[in-house]
Order: structure tokens, then sequence, then C-alpha cells
């Protein structure tokens, strides 16, 4: 059993390693974009699903499915329309303070990996940040699913240990006096962060709203930038 | 176990590179991976804790080097091959082995979609009674279980407070190896900057770690 086991993961070790540089800072963020030929690890998943159809244990259409989903379906818009409804709506601020799934199924968003929610407010002395050291715990029905740096060696290894820092990389420098709390997803909570909401935004409608938060603030390592001047709705 | 997955505080990582506007899924076997770990979920032969586990017992400089879903290939075919449902010879093959029987899907695109909308709760309503009161303080057990764990290192013996109780979760100790859900209470709990990482820390600073009973004990 071990000897086998060590004999795929040495076969799956070589594709990665075939695949990229042995520099771990690179952490395979660009090198499968235009290969001419198919890569070691796409023809063993192409093999592997082939098998699986073979013998009744997926169904295609069941793939498609969930592949269209995520790329389609679910992603940060949705949480930047939780967010822009909170700006608007302080009630509902409250509600998704106190109850978030609740909350966030008041606009019709939940399900895999958003089951137990919990939203931290950012204010001009408190900033939150979200990373998951063990794995990639990320609020899926909010979010979409990570990006690759949220799940990369990097991030997952210093936003406990130097969050200022990692924080100055997305060109976020925090004042001393702000207070840092990071959120390590260790468990099954799924943490959405509730960015300040801009000076200059006053009388904004939440869709315009909604198109000012990124990604990015809703994980804590940005701040919702104001609109330019004459965009305000 | 003491893996390389367990990286919160490690140095040496390099920095941080992100990539504005990519994908969802940066090449398309990434996108079927993915697909195929649900799918392959659905025939209930292991959960999300064994799932996770999977990807951690890869050998530490195999997961360095592999991509993330490099990572999910290499556990998705360890659960398969350990639950029965594929022997090792037909993934070596990629044909099913003479004379198997051919099953029905286990997951359809339309469970699928439910599968999605639905999700898989982790809280159990049972009655449970919590060890630990908000606003109590708590020492994270110093502990080292050779299996999985959602503890930690960098928070193993370190004191911290009670933030809020999140009710009752599967214990995943437990959950991973199939030795049951161990119903019991989850918390956040915040632990000073400087207690984690001594004086080189903000002095306001905090981490906050979602911790199951077992893993607290009184301060």
């Amino acid at each position: 059993m071990t000897t086998t086991r060590r004999d795929f993961l040495t076969a799956a070790a070589a594709t990665a390693g075939a695949a990229m540089t042995p520099d771990l800072n690179h952490a395979h963020q660009h090198e499968h974009e235009h290969q001419a030929v198919p890569s070691d690890a796409a023809l063993r998943v192409k093999a592997l699903e082939s098998l699986l159809v073979e013998k009744g244990l997926v169904d295609r259409a069941a793939l498609d499915a969930l592949v269209d989903t995520y790329e389609r379906k679910v992603g940060p818009r949705n949480g930047a329309r939780v967010v822009a409804r909170a700006w608007a709506d302080s009630a509902y601020k409250q509600r998704l303070l106190t109850n978030a799934d609740a909350a966030i199924a008041e606009l019709g968003y939940g399900g895999l990996q958003g089951e137990h929610m919990v939203v931290v407010e950012n204010t001009p002395k408190v900033h939150n940040l979200v990373v998951c050291t063990l794995c990639s715990c990320y609020p899926w029905p909010v979010l979409g699913l990570p990006p690759v740096w949220y799940k990369s060696t990097p991030y997952r290894s210093r936003a406990v240990i130097d969050p200022r820092g990692v924080l100055r990389e997305f060109a976020l420098e925090l004042a001393e006096d702000v207070e840092v709390r990071v959120w390590d997803s260790t468990a099954e909570l799924r943490y959405l962060v509730l960015p300040e909401r801009p000076e200059g935004t006053e009388g904004m409608s939440e869709e315009a709203l909604g198109a000012l938060v990124t990604r990015d603030a809703m994980v804590g390592v940005a701040k919702v930038s104001a609109p330019k001047a004459g965009n305000a709705a | 176990m003491n893996g390389v997955h367990d990286m919160g505080g490690m140095h040496g990582m390099g920095p941080i590179a992100e990539d504005k506007n990519e994908p969802v899924f940066h090449q398309e076997w990434e996108g079927r991976i993915f697909a195929m770990n649900r799918a392959m979920g659905a025939w209930r032969k292991w959960n999300l804790d064994a799932s996770r586990h999977s990807k951690e017992v890869i050998p530490p400089a195999e997961y360095l080097r592999m991509s993330y879903y490099e990572r999910w290939v290499a556990g998705l075919v360890e659960l398969i091959v350990q639950s029965g449902l594929t022997t090792r010879a037909e993934i070596e093959s990629g044909a099913p082995a003479s004379g198997s029987v051919k099953a029905v899907p286990a997951l359809t695109a339309s469970k699928a979609v439910a599968l999605v909308e639905k999700g898989v709760p982790a809280s159990l309503s049972v009655n449970v009674a919590a060890r630990f009161q908000v606003g109590q303080r708590v020492r994270a057990r110093n502990m080292h279980p050779v299996g999985h764990t959602r503890l930690p290192r960098y928070a193993r013996g370190k004191f911290g407070t009670i933030d809020r109780d999140h009710g009752v979760f599967v214990f995943p100790d437990t959950n991973a190896h199939f030795l049951g859900e161990k119903p019991q209470h989850v918390y956040s709990v915040r632990f000073g900057a400087r207690e984690l990482w001594g004086a080189q820390a903000g002095e306001k600073d905090s981490v906050y770690v979602d911790m199951w009973d077992d893993y607290l004990e009184p301060a």
C-alpha cells in the first residue's frame, strides 16, 4: 500500500516538477497559460475522468454543471451586493453582523462552503483580514472560489505572523493605532469582511455602491476606493 | 499531524504573487478535478475532514512542489482507492477491471446544483454543554496528534479568550478517521498577537482561531 502510494505521488510530483521551476516563490501562478501540449496533470485528470465515467461513478453532466456554476454563477459580485445592502440599509447591516447566514440568505445566497457565515466589520480603528493557514477555506457563495494567492504558501504562512507586512504587499499601509484582527478559518465558519464605506458615496444607489466593492476588500487585503469624481450616481 | 500544511507563522515562502483578473480555473483539468471531488464525495465513502486529511499526508517536499489542484488529484486518488471505489490497477491502466459492474452515478447534474445551493452543514442540532463561556480565559492544549487536527501549531500552549460560541459541530480529529462525529462546541478564540509571536507583533493586534472544546483547557 505504502509503496504503491509513493509511486503515484512520485508520478504526481514529477508532473509538478516538469511544469514549473523549483522556485517556490512562483507557486504555479503563471506556468499553466498557453501550453500547446497538454500537461501531464491534464492527461492524468482526463484519464481519471474517463475511468470514473466508464465505471458509472460520475456523470459528466454533473461535472459540467459544477464547473459552470463556479465559472459563471457564483463569485464576488454576490458578496458585493451583500456589502452594498449593508451600507445602504443599517437594519440589514445589523442583521448581517449578528446573524450572517440569514441576512445573506435574504439576498438569495448560501450553500456549499457558506453554511456557517460570520461577517466582520472594518472601521477606522479596526481592520480585519481572513486566511486559512491549514488549507484553503473561503466563503464560496459570496466570493466564489479563492484566487491562487489566497491558497498560496506565502499568504497562508505570513498572514497570521505578519499581517501588516502582507497588507503592504497589497499596497495597503495601516496606521499604527489601527487594530488588526486576523481570522484563521480553522473550522467550518466562513468569514466575510464588511469594508468601510468610502467617503463621497452619499446618495449613491445600491447598485453603484456594489460596483465599487472588490473581492480583495471582502477578504481584507484592500480597502474600497472612493469613486472617481463625477462617477457618483 | 505536524505536517507542512500547517504553515501559519513559517518564513521563507516568498512574496505574495497577485494575478489580476485570473480565471476561476487556470486550465480545464483544474475544473474537472474540482468537480470530480464533489461528484465522488456524493458516494459518502468519506467526509470533508477525511478529504482534507488526504492532502495533508502528501509528503512535505511533494506538497510544496505541487500546485493546489495537483494536491486535489493526489488526494482524490487516495480516497477512491482506500474506499474501494476503484483499484490502484484501474487508476494506473485507466480502464475498469474486467468483469466489474457499472454503477449508476451518485451525483446527477440536478443533484449537483442542489448540493451547491443547499450545502452540507457541519453543525449538529444535538444538545451538548459548552465547556467554556464567552469572555473566559483559556489555553490551547499542547498536543501533537499524528492524525488529522485543525488546531494549528502556532496556537498550541497559548493563552486566549473565548470571543464567541458558534454552537455544536462535528469534531474533525475523529471524523476524518471515521471514528465518529464527537459533537462539541466551536468557539472563536482571540489570541493577542504578542502572545503568539512576541514583541515583534503589533501591541493591539490579534488572531482569532476557531477551536473545538477538545482543543482547549481552562486557564
